[in-house]
């Protein structure tokens, strides 16, 4: 019973979050479009399922991994597990924090496949590309990226090294990618930077980074609690890159030991075409759809 | 009905796998790292019960309504023809849709202690419930114009790296002179406006309105929106940082 009224109270709090989008899309479709929406049972159907799926999805955090993963983010960050049996807190060694950067990578990991506008962008990805980018692919690629980050940005709270040098020579990187990878993916690549930061990930790597701000000496939680976030939108984008930089080298393997039939790089080619005819590069795309 | 069923228990399964990572990470953590029994584990698993159903739910509601809704939307705004009617639904759906997002609020409220102990603001309600508000609408502001470039970028065909990069370029040098209380602030606004409703909407009205004007690519052009979306709150958030010193 208890339970019901908790999900009843979610599911209105999640109403009245998706109250202005409603009312934005009602207000543009009747006004200015002024034609019925197509298949509006299905639709409204769709939409009660997602508040009703986001409600019973953010209850179930609430009741199951949000109070363990932090109470666990807090426990591992601990003084007391940290330097168990020194008794004098002589210096900080980043090595001893090593149980902290796996589990900040193992978490990141998780919690990013269980991220639903991931999943929502990842199952896009894979109807527009017909089928070249793979939902799974794509999304462990993401993971693997926000797993990095995390560990890395948990290190850089460790070390206590500003956050500005990461976060630029992590752009830099990005620039350099950007010239040498497949051009299909780069927008999809920087989406993926963005939806990686959202339900499921956030307040289990938020408590991470302040367990660690607070914990260690010297540390703000003000200052140095901030900014895991920025990690784990940075390196997914440097990570979906990569992921097709694999997938073209492979493909051009494959290539070369003559099988060109069996699988055509589309990237490459549409690249060459954009270079020649801008216009028609599209109408290629689209037929290769 | 049967059929329906055995699609229903496929998506389930389906949420289940996308659950197991975190559920082996944290018994692995829990019984070998930490070396502690599980607390209250009926309550877990009823916890994980309802993450699963909600996730099934959630992709089920995904394809039938909010992929479609905004697919036909872009495409019916394409076929009207009116740019300044397409670029104000997308500002207000980026605008409308950030400035009442939870998580933003909370960020808000959080910011706005920070910066009255901090001495920034007067440590009086009033002065920060001001600061609160003008650090989430500067916010709301940025989407709902990276929307707009974004959707204008769709319809030129601007290459999105041109945008990103020069973007990126400014937020280094907005980090030169901005105050520095507001940097870590500024850097994390930019991942909290993506909420889990507004990300498939915005994703499907982008892909829709590739694929509906002649000469562009879905694919190429499509995406970006999000990108942009977290761009902007950067650099905005560091002007109001600048402005309020």
């Amino acid at each position: 019973m208890a339970l019901l009224i908790e999900l009843l109270t979610t599911l209105k709090n999640t109403v009245i979050d998706v109250l202005p989008i409603l009312s934005i899309i009602l207000g543009f479709q009747l006004l200015v479009i002024r034609k019925p929406i197509p298949h509006v049972k299905q639709v409204g159907f769709g939409f009660i399922y997602v508040l009703i799926g986001l409600a019973l999805f953010l209850l179930g955090l609430e009741k199951a991994l949000f109070p363990l993963g932090k109470m666990m983010a807090t426990q591992l960050t601990a003084p007391e597990f940290i330097h168990a049996g020194e008794q004098v807190l002589t210096r900080i060694h980043w090595s001893d924090y090593l149980w902290v950067y796996i589990f900040a990578a193992a978490i990141g990991f998780s919690t990013t496949i269980a991220e639903p506008s991931l999943i929502a962008v990842a199952i896009k990805a894979e109807e527009v590309s017909g089928g070249a980018i793979k939902a799974n692919s794509l999304r462990i690629s993401v993971a693997i990226g926000v797993a990095i980050g995390i560990a890395l940005g948990s290190y850089r709270i460790v070390v206590g090294h500003p956050i500005h040098y990461y976060i630029i020579s992590g752009y830099v990187v990005v620039v350099i990618q950007t010239f040498f990878c497949p051009k299909l993916i780069v927008p999809l690549a920087y989406d993926s930077g963005g939806v990686t930061t959202s339900t499921v990930t956030v307040p289990l790597v938020a408590a991470l980074g302040l367990g660690l701000a607070s914990t260690i000496p010297g540390r703000s939680p003000l200052i140095d609690g901030f900014g895991l976030i920025a990690f784990a939108s940075l390196f997914p984008i440097i990570a979906v890159m990569a992921y097709a930089q694999l997938t073209q080298a492979k493909t051009h393997q494959i290539e070369r030991q003559g099988e060109k039939r069996k699988r055509i790089n589309i990237n490459k080619r549409s690249l060459r075409q954009n270079k020649q005819e801008p216009l028609k590069s599209s109408k290629h795309d689209k037929r290769n759809r | 009905m049967n059929q329906q069923f055995i699609v229903f228990l496929k998506a389930l399964l389906g949420s289940c796998k996308d659950l197991l990572p975190i559920i082996l990470v944290i018994a692995f953590f829990q019984f070998a790292v930490l070396q502690q029994p599980m607390p209250n584990i009926g309550d877990i698993l009823v916890g994980l019960a309802l993450v699963v159903l909600g996730l099934t739910f959630f992709i089920y509601g995904l394809e039938m309504g909010l992929f479609p809704i905004g697919e036909s939307m872009a495409q019916a705004f394409a076929k009207k023809g009116s740019v300044s009617w397409l670029l104000t639904f997308a500002f207000c759906l980026g605008f409308g849709t950030t400035v009442a997002e939870p998580s933003l609020i909370a960020v808000a409220k959080e910011a706005a202690s920070v910066a009255a102990s901090g001495g920034i603001i007067n440590d009086t309600l009033a002065a920060q419930l001001s600061y609160a508000n003008g650090l989430r609408f500067t916010v709301a502001f940025a989407v709902g114009l990276a929307i707009v470039v974004g959707v204008l970028r769709i319809i030129r065909g601007w290459p999105i790296q041109y945008l990103i990069l020069g973007g990126y370029v400014l937020v280094v040098l907005m980090t030169m002179i901005a105050p520095s209380w507001i940097i870590g602030i500024a850097y994390d606004s930019g991942g909290v406006t993506t909420s889990t409703i507004t990300v498939p909407l915005v994703t499907a009205l982008g892909v829709g309105l590739a694929s509906a004007i002649k000469g562009r690519n879905p694919m190429t052009d499509g995406f970006g929106l999000i990108a942009l979306a977290s761009l902007t709150p950067m650099i905005f958030v560091m002007i109001y940082g600048m402005v309020i010193s």
